[in-house]
């Protein structure tokens, strides 16, 4: 069983959600991860997002923009990401661990090899913004070939058809993004969240995790109501950006989730 | 939707690669443009601006003593430099501008490099009663100022970009993120490039260069030309001439690329003599980017031009080898513009004048019976500044 479905059977068991974290690999220092990320997962991440960095990052606001353009002026590589993610499992982080980028790096590199070496690496699972389903097929076969999961989107704007075809063919979890615009922290959870992900909810058994605008515990406490997953990314960076405490942040968000109320199956 | 569709695409290029946020507005766009083929009322009211409005049909100028002085085939000019707003840009913006009105749209975002399509987005925007957000990277801002002066005077909201090379690609990459925040907003891209279904739409409303230009070459050299030369940054003047010609098996169809400091130096824009296919802002076509699929900065003395991926549908014109690209350097570039301007009265876009530079090498190797037809794409006075400073005059 791979390590996203077990861990979210794990979760299911023990009526717990996932806190899933984003960071992108070289930030701030190009090796940061490497002590980050068992940081994150000593403080009760579930599973890791690692950014691959990419220069023209459409889907992202200034944060993960300005986070992305250091980690290439560290000379982060997508090569760089797979190492990173061989180096962490040799250090026995056994979560998912899931790369997020865009389509140009991987197609430089090549989808298949690409694929190939990174479930080689340990990398689980596979996130591409700028990658629709209509456009999905090529990186879908390569990531079964190799045992990845290709974690799809849904948005506000999704319609019923593309929700239909999406709860289909889903594999991992859906990525449901919280509002209409690109990442960053919000003040507000969306008021449109419970709405939308009610109408997702109807179609599938799949785990939905939600992203985009969660910031602070009392939003992660909310979505925590609607969702199986909550992601934090663009918040998590600017903790890391102002050398606070991660950990403190992270156990903040964890408690907030589990002392929300289960309401999904 | 389960498999990959070959609409929008051109062989292997173009698609759709966009957040799933915008992939809803994207069909929705999609669908509107299907509708509106069989929807005569919307080309009657675009027939009548372009005539009333636009000053369509542009002429098409014999540059005599231009073609004297380079000595071979006589070369001719399309003027899209005299539709209104200095650009072939209105064209598109005024097709795109009335097909968001249809739509109920109230809110148009655009982006811009040269700042000639955002001011032909103002422009129409003003004419129809739009909100206008135009957004440009700060150092075209810089280096096209009047053109940004003309768009706040034309009521649009010009917001800076600081990102990247603060240049055209990293407008488009804002306007796209404010499309997401927005998808009720109307995006109305200035270039034959993008998700589909803008590589097609942008064509179509420009081609109307073209088809007017074949018609006026016949009737004034009574056969077709034999070369067309246009300069390629997204590439929408050049698809907007090359495409009614692409029938015409003797009509040699002739890109320009700007060349910048020379396609040895990494300081260029020369997507086919140093790209490799790739996906940027939505489609999937030829992209300057370095061995780990990061975009690469580019450049070029006009901002027009200075783009790191093409339009789809010349990726497929330059591997099928219908069309051949090559480039005109900074240098070749502002030499000709100030040729044209001495030898015809006309000062060019520094854009076109990367056309008029191909045409001047051209000339001399073909015969006196032979014609290239060129597509001035714009006016120069947006250029001034640079050209000034390139000659090291102050004004």
């Amino acid at each position: 069983m791979s390590r996203i479905r077990a861990t979210w059977e794990r979760l299911q068991a023990e009526k717990r959600r996932a806190l899933i974290l984003y960071l992108p690999v070289g930030f701030p220092e190009r090796e940061s991860l490497l002590e980050l990320v068992p940081q994150l997962v000593a403080a009760g991440a579930d599973m890791i997002e690692l950014g691959v960095p990419f220069s023209d990052p459409v889907a992202e606001g200034t944060t993960i923009q300005a986070a992305t353009q250091r980690a290439l002026r560290n000379g982060v590589s997508v090569r760089y990401c797979l190492e990173t993610v061989r180096t962490l499992r040799e250090r026995g982080i056994d979560v998912p661990l899931l790369l997020m980028g865009y389509l140009n790096p991987m197609l430089r590199y090549g989808l298949a090899q690409f694929c190939a070496d990174a479930q080689r690496a340990g990398v689980d699972g596979l996130i591409f913004p700028d990658l629709p389903p209509e456009e999905s097929d090529e990186l879908l076969a390569a990531s079964r070939a190799h045992g990845l999961e290709l974690i799809q989107f849904l948005a506000p704007t999704s319609t019923e058809a593309r929700i239909a075809h999406v709860t289909e063919h889903a594999t991992g979890f859906i990525y449901c993004v919280a509002v209409k615009g690109v990442t960053g922290a919000r003040d507000e959870v969306s008021a449109e969240l419970p709405e939308f992900m009610a109408r997702v909810r109807a179609r599938t058994k799949t785990p939905l995790a939600v992203g985009f605008g969660i910031s602070q515990p009392h939003h992660a406490h909310q979505v925590a109501q609607l969702a199986d997953g909550i992601i934090v990314g663009s918040a998590l960076i600017n903790v890391v950006a102002q050398a606070g405490d991660v950990m403190g942040f992270v156990r903040g968000l964890r408690e907030a989730i589990d002392a929300a109320p289960v309401n999904s199956p | 939707m389960a498999t990959a569709t070959t609409v929008g695409r051109f062989g292997p290029y173009g698609g759709a690669y966009v957040p799933e946020t915008l992939m809803p507005a994207l069909l929705e766009l999609q669908q509107a443009y299907v509708e509106l083929q069989s929807n005569s009322s919307f080309y009657a009211e675009l027939d009548h601006l372009q005539r009333t409005y636009t000053g369509r049909p542009t002429p098409i100028t014999y540059a005599q003593r231009l073609t004297e002085e380079c000595g071979g085939a006589q070369i001719y000019l399309k003027r899209e430099d005299l539709a209104h707003t200095g650009a072939h840009k209105i064209n598109n913006a005024l097709g795109q501008g009335l097909l968001a009105k249809r739509m109920g749209k109230e809110r148009v975002i655009a982006e811009t490099g040269a700042g000639q399509h955002g001011v032909a987005t103002a422009t129409v925007c003003a004419l129809l009663g739009l909100e206008c957000v135009v957004y440009m990277g700060t150092e075209d801002m810089q280096r096209q100022r009047p053109n940004v002066f003309r768009m706040r005077l034309l009521g649009a909201e010009v917001r800076g970009v600081n990102s990247g090379s603060c240049t055209l690609k990293d407008a488009i990459n804002e306007a796209m993120r404010d499309w997401v925040a927005n998808p009720d907003s109307y995006y109305l891209l200035g270039s034959a490039l993008g998700p589909h279904p803008y590589p097609t739409m942008v064509r179509d409303f420009q081609s109307v260069i073209g088809h007017e230009a074949r018609e006026q070459m016949l009737e004034r050299t009574g056969k077709l030309p034999d070369v067309v030369v246009a300069c390629v940054g997204g590439g929408s003047n050049a698809i907007g001439i090359f495409y009614p010609f692409l029938q015409d098996a003797d009509v040699a169809l002739r890109g320009v690329e700007a060349g910048g400091f020379g396609p040895q130096t990494s300081k260029h824009a020369a997507r086919f003599a140093g790209g490799l296919p790739g996906v940027l802002q939505g489609t999937y076509s030829y992209v300057l980017q370095d061995e780990d699929g990061q975009i690469a900065l580019t450049h070029s003395v006009s901002a027009g031009l200075d783009y790191a991926s093409v339009g789809p549908e010349h990726a497929m014109l330059h591997d099928s080898g219908r069309a051949s690209y090559t480039l005109a350097t900074d240098d070749e570039a502002l030499a000709a513009f100030q040729t044209l301007c001495r030898t015809e009265g006309i000062i060019p876009a520094l854009e076109s004048a990367h056309a008029v530079a191909e045409a001047i090498k051209l000339a001399p190797t073909l015969t006196a019976d032979q014609v290239i037809l060129v597509n001035l794409s714009g006016r120069g006075d947006k250029d001034i500044f640079t050209v000034a400073d390139q000659l090291g005059v102050t004004i």
